[in-house]
């Protein structure tokens, strides 16, 4: 009895942490497709489109997977949309800084780049994993999140050291962001990859752009956290309204 | 007539991406490997270009379709992301067939390109005038897999099949 607990735990934990790296994606995704035809310029409006039609594909992957691992050991028959469109906020596992309102171009740009140095040393770790399936959808997006963190970089030391007006807003883009850095580095139960290991690289890296950009980093303060658990903001619950409400209104709709 | 992999092959040559039409999805390296199963039945290996690529349900209808008009029964694609898709697998006809659509083909080894800050991949030749006079506009483009580039010689902007 206690092997099958053991078992049934470990996958419990393998379907959660696939969840939470879906679901983090998908958010980013969903909030970031909200500068669709309102970017600042056509080239740009089209940049953080690509981004965010990259995020959506490795969600799709992760949540396929999920599917698969969660129809494996319930016997049910779950697609990727199911997982995206039927579930409800608190069993959403993405992090809390995905989920917040993009403000102006500059908190959006400075949270691509919060976000994907992470994501790029998570999905080096990922890659190394004994999960097949995870290594090979983190091999293959973090070829894309590549072009993500070289993007938002350049656009962090354009608008940091630009004009006083880019660089005050930038200043206050990461008051308002920082504090949901700390996230990224809490070790869930479902993790499988040692998170606090990534700080000093995700923190040096972070620090090199800012000083190309001379802006400064935050001294230590308060973080923010519960994402992982299903513990979200305010706005996680009007984001799934809007992306979750024909499936929702019209169940089984289809293309 | 025996369906062998040969014949298989030459089927799906005739099914093209549904972005770019002038390149089949042998030319994009996407098909890693075609089993039969039998007969009347066929395996296809499909691997995406970019996680979002929108194109790959179409494709997948599209090998189906090409292949039950063909005479084979049971069709089965699988998609497979490991090895992750690059523009090295691009054949070099697919390329000359890029070129003359008025997209840039991938001009290095996705390998050897280093993403530097500010930095482009310079010198891409423009597929209008041919002048290496060129400038990035976009590393993001129409699609997930071309960047947005401008002639400076005949100012004509294009699309570049970008190395991945």
């Amino acid at each position: 009895m206690d092997s099958n607990q053991q078992i049934s735990k470990s996958t419990n934990f393998q379907i959660n942490h696939c969840l939470h790296l879906a679901d983090t994606a998908l958010i980013l995704g969903q909030r970031n497709s909200e500068w669709c035809a309102h970017g600042p310029i056509l080239e740009q409006d089209i940049a953080i489109t690509n981004i965010t039609l990259d995020l959506i594909g490795q969600s799709r992957n992760f949540y396929q997977y999920a599917a698969t691992l969660i129809n494996s050991v319930e016997n049910k028959n779950l697609t990727e949309d199911d997982l995206a469109y039927l579930r409800n906020e608190r069993d959403f596992k993405n992090l809390l800084i995905c989920e917040l309102p993009n403000g102006n171009w500059a908190q959006t740009v400075l949270r691509q780049f919060l976000f994907s140095i992470y994501q790029e040393l998570l999905f080096e770790k990922l890659i190394a994993c004994n999960d097949e399936q995870l290594s090979a959808i983190a091999a293959k997006s973090i070829k894309e999140t590549k072009y993500h963190v070289k993007w938002s970089s350049e656009w962090v030391i354009r608008l940091g050291d630009g004009t006083d007006e880019s660089k005050a807003k930038m200043e206050n883009a990461i008051d308002e962001l920082w504090m949901y850095t700390g996230e990224f580095f809490i070790v869930n139960d479902y993790d499988i990859v040692d998170m606090t290991s990534l700080k000093t690289k995700w923190l040096e890296k972070v620090k090199e752009i800012f000083e190309e950009a001379t802006l400064s980093l935050p001294e230590n303060t308060f973080m923010q956290s519960g994402g992982k658990n299903g513990i979200h903001t305010e706005y996680l619950g009007f984001l799934l309204s809007e992306m979750q409400v024909l499936q929702r209104t019209y169940p089984g709709a289809n293309w | 007539m025996t369906n062998t992999k040969e014949h298989i092959l030459s089927l799906l040559e005739q099914v093209s991406d549904p972005e770019i039409p002038v390149l089949t999805i042998l030319d994009l390296g996407i098909v890693r490997d075609v089993v039969c199963t039998s007969d009347k039945d066929v395996v296809i290996t499909i691997t995406p270009t970019y996680s979002g690529c929108p194109a790959m349900d179409a494709i997948a209808f599209d090998i189906k379709l090409k292949l039950l008009e063909n005479c084979f029964e049971k069709v089965k694609i699988v998609y497979s992301l490991s090895p992750a898709w690059t523009t090295d697998w691009m054949s070099e006809a697919g390329k000359i067939k890029l070129q003359s659509y008025g997209i840039a083909p991938p001009q290095n080894m996705a390998s050897r390109i280093e993403k530097l800050l500010f930095e482009e991949e310079s010198h891409i030749e423009c597929p209008r005038c041919h002048s290496n006079n060129t400038k990035l506009l976009s590393q993001f483009g129409s699609t997930a897999c071309k960047a947005l580039y401008q002639c400076s010689d005949c100012k004509e902007p294009f699309d570049y099949f970008k190395c991945h």
